[in-house]
């Protein structure tokens, strides 16, 4: 089983970096997709089935079902390709990628330099996970009600198209970019 | 099977660095909202591996606050992106730079 976690792992971190790298958005979300598909198969290896589902459904399914209609909406033609190639210039990412490489080597030095604790990977039941999240964390379920109710209302609201006003006198000026 | 937790973390930080990297290097909105996606992934991994090495379930149901609020943020990112589209035919953040109405 250890072999498996390495793989998916090395799947997730190859899919990941493609993704950055890709000009095309539809490639890219190709590969983001991929990558949250290896991360399930960690999930599930760790000893969470529910949450491996939950990934499947609602971030693969879902959510990325979102970035596809968004993508299309928006008509990124060979054109938007085109741009991209020449903002993606060596000058641009060179700086963040070092200072994010300096951190991310900090992170690597903490965590080697200290004693490993071995997991015993045991199945954790979706009951255990049900019986906790309305029993202790009740408080937060409803916050987090709250905050999709807020994210379905902001984003209706975003999303409504400009009303037709009835008279040129109530006519707006247009914005001039 | 025993994997070691600092592997599992180790993990997690090394996608949360690849989506880091992707949030700052690229300048294309769409790719900045899917490399923020990337990093609340890999946070969540974080939460899962921490509970499975004590055994508990509370990191489980972590991730699912992690996830609703992922969606949560998606579904405003993106009506915030067709805005920006409608208002500057263009998904180019330098180019909504000069914030007025």
């Amino acid at each position: 089983m250890n072999i498996l976690f390495y793989i998916a792992g090395l799947c997730s971190i190859i899919a990941t970096a493609k993704m950055i790298a890709c000009k095309n958005a539809v490639h890219a979300l190709l590969y983001l997709i991929a990558s949250l598909l290896s991360v399930s198969v960690i999930f599930f290896i760790l000893g969470a089935p529910f949450i491996a589902a939950l990934e499947v459904v609602i971030y693969a399914g879902a959510i990325m079902v979102l970035f596809v209609f968004v993508i299309m909406m928006l008509n990124v033609s060979s054109e938007g390709i085109k741009e991209e190639r020449l903002l993606l210039k060596a000058k641009t990412w060179i700086g963040p990628s070092i200072i994010s490489t300096i951190l991310f080597l900090e992170m690597i030095y903490m965590l080697l330099h200290q004693s490993f604790h071995p997991m015993v990977v045991k199945q954790l039941a979706p009951l255990a996970v049900g019986e906790l999240m309305f029993t202790k964390y009740t408080v937060v379920v409803e916050l987090a009600i709250f905050l999709l109710t807020a994210g379905i209302i902001g984003a209706y609201h975003l999303g409504e198209k400009e009303k037709t006003t009835l008279h040129r006198y109530l006519k707006k000026e247009e914005l001039i970019v | 099977m025993t994997i070691p937790m600092e592997q599992g973390i180790l993990l997690s930080a090394i996608l949360f660095s690849i989506g880091l990297t992707g949030l700052l290097i690229r300048r294309n909105v769409i790719f900045m909202l899917m490399s923020v996606e990337v990093m609340l992934n890999s946070a969540g991994m974080a939460f899962i591996v921490a509970g499975s090495a004590w055994n508990l379930a509370d990191g489980q149901v972590m991730f699912i606050f992690i996830l609703s609020m992922a969606a949560a943020e998606v579904s405003v990112g993106l009506a915030l992106i067709i805005q920006l589209y409608k208002k500057f035919k263009t998904t180019d953040t330098d180019k909504a730079s000069t914030m007025n109405g």
